[in-house]
């Protein structure tokens, strides 16, 4: 028997959020302000997702969590057990099984469903910060829809780098208004975003939560004559050999011998379940970390 | 002809101070008007309100919209306001670090403009860039550089590049040579001087230099403790002088 | 052609004791297209302060100055600065020059300002300095390191580029040799056949009558001093 409230969070609060989040799903991919609690975890560690995850989480729900596509790592270990502490509801590491996910910087590769609802943990959720300190600025920018700025964050890439070489954080247009941060999750991940389920993302130390609801048009932002193109390594998983997902480079001895592997493990022991098997792949049941 | 710019009764107060007051003027397309006048005058309280930085307590603004002829801009929503500043206005800053993203290229500056209004071919908004760059003497080879690595009189014609690329009918300067050495000074009143004319530009120049304003400007005000003294054609006001105040400035310039 | 009427002056010096002096009172003149008339009278009889109200750059108190029509006194600066571009042309004592233009802009530039095309105007302002005989090595310099003579011939290149229907010129043979004197009088002469009207200061008599119709000691305009 847990002395929290459930999912650690006090109704109130949680209506609170929810308030938000309805905002959030209302005017797609704007930055609703939200008074951002104290959880006992410090900020930069998921406070955000923590905090929408909770607000949404029902008693029958089947929660997963990972980090950076793996379920088995510290963070989402830690907070997966805080969840089965604090709400005391059934978790799992497969995507398919569950009924709320909470990530951070990926996203499945497993299509969702309209069932889903994916949870984003996210650290800076203004896209122009970097260029504009001003908060009272890019205020005005979002809501008079002058993203000229960051067309000029894009057109520094090509200059430096012959293309445009931001790899993560790849800026996106939602529902053809407002310009949004989807989160450190790859560039590759982004055309997923158009999905059957909802997307919410929450940044507890700048207290934004925004929301993509489904089926909603998301265009990642490029020029005419540099469009955009979801990259990744070259290669397939050394484990199950898939060659469409994203993968994680793995160094695997001292002298810098290195592996590539799926980054989401779950999708990973899927399809070796299933008999795929890569060029370094063992038997399934033989698990390799991803660091 | 239309004025381009109609500018009646303008009023401002710092709390009980007086910034300015009873300031109209008409200004026509290619004309240059110059403010002059000592720290304190108001002659930069006036300009911050007529280009809308500052909110005037009285008076209106009024300009000659492309599409919609005269309009008062004190009037305009702030949107429509923010448009006109990044389309048909320009405002040249007296320190070219307040009108440049310094941590930006020269290039990414000068396209900035373009990409806010809709410019999204790469190619294109580079090519303009280099290009407005040549007009200022700035060599192609520094279009990647960036704005902190240029000296002052660079990173001033580069502000006034950035500010022109959308062709602007209007340009506010705010001491556009102030903290220049003397020839850099030249070579920038003498490339203003030809964009003015090649461009057909309108200007409103504020300077406490009488020689930077007798070489750009057609018209002058005198100001002086927020109101204006004098008026009337450059080299009337300043070769004939009839305001006391006037007449004390022009004999306190040191000759060369 | 220039009218003026009942023209007077009066400057008022502010910081000396507000001292107040009339310089002129009812000053008439009349010049017709073609004709040229000599102001004279002694230094300081007001000779170019006249010149200067004609121009503009100095305020008339009283009267009509009337250049093809338009009223100096009353009209708006945007008016002068039209009227100066395309009528009223001014060859004043000394070059004014902005720094770091060349020769050959200088003098092209009443053309570049009325729109016409640079290669021309160009052509024309090359024409000029090769009559008035400035070397072609120093069509690309700033006329700021010449001499006196160099630099006033200069002035009057620029002032002659266009042809104004009507024209100021302040001392235009001063510093000048016999050679370069004649080129003058010649481009003076060659105005007023094609229909300009003309006021001149001629400290040179033999200039003067040369190219003048007419000569208005400007002294009979200024007020006597109370006895």
């Amino acid at each position: 028997m847990s002395e929290y409230n459930f999912a650690y969070l006090d109704e109130q609060t949680k209506r609170m959020i929810r308030r938000a989040i309805l905002k959030g799903l209302a005017i797609p991919g704007y930055q609703v302000p939200f008074a951002s609690r104290e959880m006992p975890m410090p900020y930069g560690w998921g406070t955000g997702g923590v905090q929408v995850s909770a607000a949404c989480l029902m008693p029958e729900d089947v929660l997963k969590v990972i980090d950076q596509g793996a379920d088995d790592t510290t963070n989402a270990v830690s907070i997966r057990k805080f969840f089965e502490k604090t709400a005391e509801v059934e978790t799992t590491a497969a995507t398919s099984d569950a009924t709320l996910i909470q990530t951070r910087h990926r996203i499945p590769e497993e299509d969702l469903t309209e069932d889903q609802i994916l949870v984003y943990q996210v650290p800076i959720p203004e896209p122009l910060r970097f260029l504009e300190p001003r908060e009272t600025e890019t205020r005005k920018m979002h809501a008079l829809e002058e993203y000229g700025l960051m067309y000029v964050k894009l057109y520094e890439d090509i200059s430096q780098h012959g293309q445009i070489a931001t790899a993560y954080s790849y800026p996106i247009k939602v529902e053809g208004r407002y310009v949004m941060d989807p989160s450190p999750i790859p560039k590759f991940d982004n055309p997923k975003m158009e999905m059957s389920a909802i997307q919410l993302f929450g940044a507890g130390r700048e207290q934004r939560i925004y929301a993509i609801p489904p089926y909603t048009n998301v265009v990642s932002l490029d020029f005419e004559d540099y469009p955009f193109e979801a990259m990744k390594a070259d290669g397939c998983c050394a484990l199950c050999g898939a060659d469409h997902t994203y993968l994680d480079e793995v160094i695997i001895d001292d002298d810098g011998g290195r592996m590539f592997v799926c980054s989401d493990t779950d999708y990973c022991e899927s399809r070796r379940a299933a008999g795929h098997v890569g060029a370094q792949g063992a038997p399934q049941n033989q698990e390799v970390s991803a660091s | 002809m239309t004025p381009l710019l109609q500018v009646k009764n303008i009023k401002k107060n710092y709390g009980a101070r007086l910034g300015c007051k009873d300031v109209s003027f008409d200004l026509y397309p290619g004309e240059v008007m110059g403010i002059v006048g000592e720290s304190g005058s108001g002659k930069s309280t006036l300009l911050n309100c007529l280009a809308g930085h500052l909110e005037p307590d009285q008076g209106e603004v009024l300009f000659n919209t492309r599409i919609e002829g005269m309009r008062d801009t004190l009037q305009m929503s702030e949107p429509e306001r923010r448009m006109l500043a990044r389309t048909d206005w320009a405002f040249v800053h007296q320190n070219a670090r307040d009108g440049l993203r310094m941590g930006i290229s020269a290039g990414g500056n000068m396209g900035e403009r373009l990409m806010a209004v809709g410019d999204r071919h790469y190619g294109q908004i580079r090519t303009q860039a280099i290009e407005w760059l040549e007009k200022v003497e700035i060599s192609e080879e520094r279009v990647d550089d960036r704005p902190s690595q240029f000296s002052g009189g660079m990173q001033q014609r580069l502000q006034i590049a950035r500010n022109l690329i959308t062709g602007p009918r209007l340009v506010f300067m705010d001491e556009p040579t102030g903290g220049l050495d003397v020839s850099v000074q030249a070579r920038l009143l003498d490339l203003i001087r030809s964009l003015v004319r090649e461009l057909g530009l309108s200007a409103i120049i504020v300077t406490h230099d009488l020689a930077v304003v007798r070489l750009l400007a057609d018209r002058l005000m005198v100001m002086k403790s927020g109101h204006v003294v004098e008026s009337g054609l450059t080299d009337q006001v300043l070769d004939d002088p009839q305001d006391a105040y006037t007449q004390l400035l022009v004999s306190s310039v040191l000759q060369v | 052609m220039i009218e003026i009427k009942n023209v007077s002056k009066t400057f008022t010096l502010h910081n000396q004791s507000a001292t107040s002096i009339n310089v002129m009172r009812d000053a008439n003149l009349v010049v017709n297209a073609g004709e040229c008339v000599a102001l004279t009278g002694n230094s300081g009889s007001g000779k170019s302060t006249l010149m200067r109200m004609i121009y503009g750059n100095y305020l008339t108190q009283e009267g009509e100055i009337l250049i093809n029509g338009v009223d100096v006194v009353q009209a708006e600066p945007r008016d002068i600065i039209e009227l100066r571009k395309t009528t009223l042309g001014y060859v004043s004592q000394f070059l004014r020059v902005v720094p770091r233009v060349s020769t050959l802009n200088v003098v092209a530039e009443p053309l570049l300002k009325i729109g016409v095309d640079a290669k021309v105007a160009e052509e024309r302002a090359k024409e000029l300095l090769s009559r008035l005989r400035i070397p072609q090595n120093l069509w690309q310099l700033s006329p700021l390191t010449f001499s006196g003579g160099e630099q006033q011939r200069v002035n009057i290149a620029r002032g002659f580029a266009h042809e104004y229907p009507a024209m100021l010129l302040d001392e235009p043979t001063a510093s000048l040799d016999a050679k370069n004197r004649e080129t003058v009088l010649t481009l003076i002469k060659d105005a007023k056949a094609r229909g300009a009207a003309i006021i001149g200061i001629f400290h040179d008599e033999a200039a003067r009558d040369r190219v003048c119709d007419q000569q208005i000691d400007v002294s009979i305009f200024t007020p006597k001093a109370a006895a």
